[in-house]
């Protein structure tokens, strides 16, 4: 199936995780946060939360500004 | 200088400096050092696996708190969206509210911001709003359960100081949360100033980040904002039209 990971699209498994999907990221878990179609996912969530086909995943962290 | 409370916190610095703007990770340091701040803000933004070092491990080198930022949104529920993206990645539920209008002038939208506020207070956040500078706006911020209010002196990044002191004024006069003179500053008087018309602190970024010398400036911004605070609680002299001689008049 097809997701997106901050905007890119990416061809993953069925039943690939939030954790998995944070992981092609950064090995980081704090300083992180995730929304998954614009809901955000705790981090206690990320293992056990699947992600579906076309789900836009988003993974932040803070940067300098304001 | 008296501490400065928000939401039950107290701070001993009256500058809260934004970290935007400045070229690199060490010179941001040395300005967060030289401005005695212990309040600063962050933007969320997508995670780049490229980018090395991390604002937050200079803050907590530092041990300043970090309040998070929504810049960037221009709608409530974006909004509210950043804000608890910034709770869940940092562990605060403090969050600087800024939704804007549009980019050219990156003036506050008053609608969204209202009512993205409405809902972070009934999501537990303690949310400090930046506005325009706007009394009405501010009460009903306030009467809304904000932790304080941010008007601006003038557009984000443009350095004009305050165009507008008497409506800063009169936000200050009815407010009984804090007030925080956000954006506009361009040098150590405008700091002063803000102090002087009444607000309870100042936020600033660019007016240090991109000083020639920030560590300078950021100093310079310490000082007047304490400068500005002591005259204002001493109380100034009324403006007279003519002199008022201060030595005795008759030999």
């Amino acid at each position: 199936m097809i997701v997106t990971i901050n905007g890119a699209a990416h061809e993953v498994a069925d039943g690939t995780t939030v954790a998995q999907a944070v992981q092609t990221l950064t090995s980081a878990t704090t300083g992180v946060a995730v929304a998954v179609n614009d809901e955000v996912v705790t981090r206690s969530a990320w293992e056990t939360t699947a992600l579906g086909d076309s789900d836009r995943v988003e993974v932040l962290t803070a940067v300098q500004g304001g | 200088m008296d501490d400065l409370i928000i939401a039950g916190e107290k701070f001993s610095s009256r500058l809260i400096m934004g970290t935007g703007g400045a070229p690199s990770l060490e010179v941001l340091d040395q300005a967060l050092a030289a401005s005695g701040t212990e309040l600063t803000t962050v933007a969320m933004r997508r995670l780049d696996p490229g980018s090395r070092g991390s604002v937050l491990d200079v803050l907590r080198r530092r041990d300043i708190k970090v309040l998070p930022n929504t810049a960037g949104c221009f709608t409530a529920g974006e909004a509210v969206l950043t804000a608890r993206l910034a709770r869940e990645a940092l562990g605060t539920n403090w969050v600087k509210l800024e939704v804007i209008a549009d980019e050219r002038t990156l003036l506050p939208d008053p609608i969204e911001t209202f009512d993205a506020a409405e809902r972070l207070v009934a999501d537990g956040f303690v949310v400090l709003p930046y506005i325009g500078d706007d009394p009405a706006l501010a009460r009903r911020l306030e009467q809304a359960g904000c932790a304080a209010v941010m008007p601006l002196g003038a557009p984000i990044g443009s350095g004009l100081g305050i165009r507008n002191p008497h409506s800063i004024e009169l936000i200050v006069e009815a407010a009984s949360v804090p007030v925080i003179l956000d954006a506009g500053i361009g040098t150590a008087s405008d700091a002063a100033l803000a102090m002087e018309l009444g607000c309870d602190a100042v936020l600033l970024a660019t007016a240090v980040t991109r000083a020639q010398r920030p560590d300078l400036m950021a100093a310079a911004m310490k000082g007047a904002v304490a400068a500005g605070r002591l005259a204002r609680q001493a109380g100034r002299i009324p403006r007279r039209r003519y002199a008022e001689a201060s030595s005795p008049t008759s030999p």
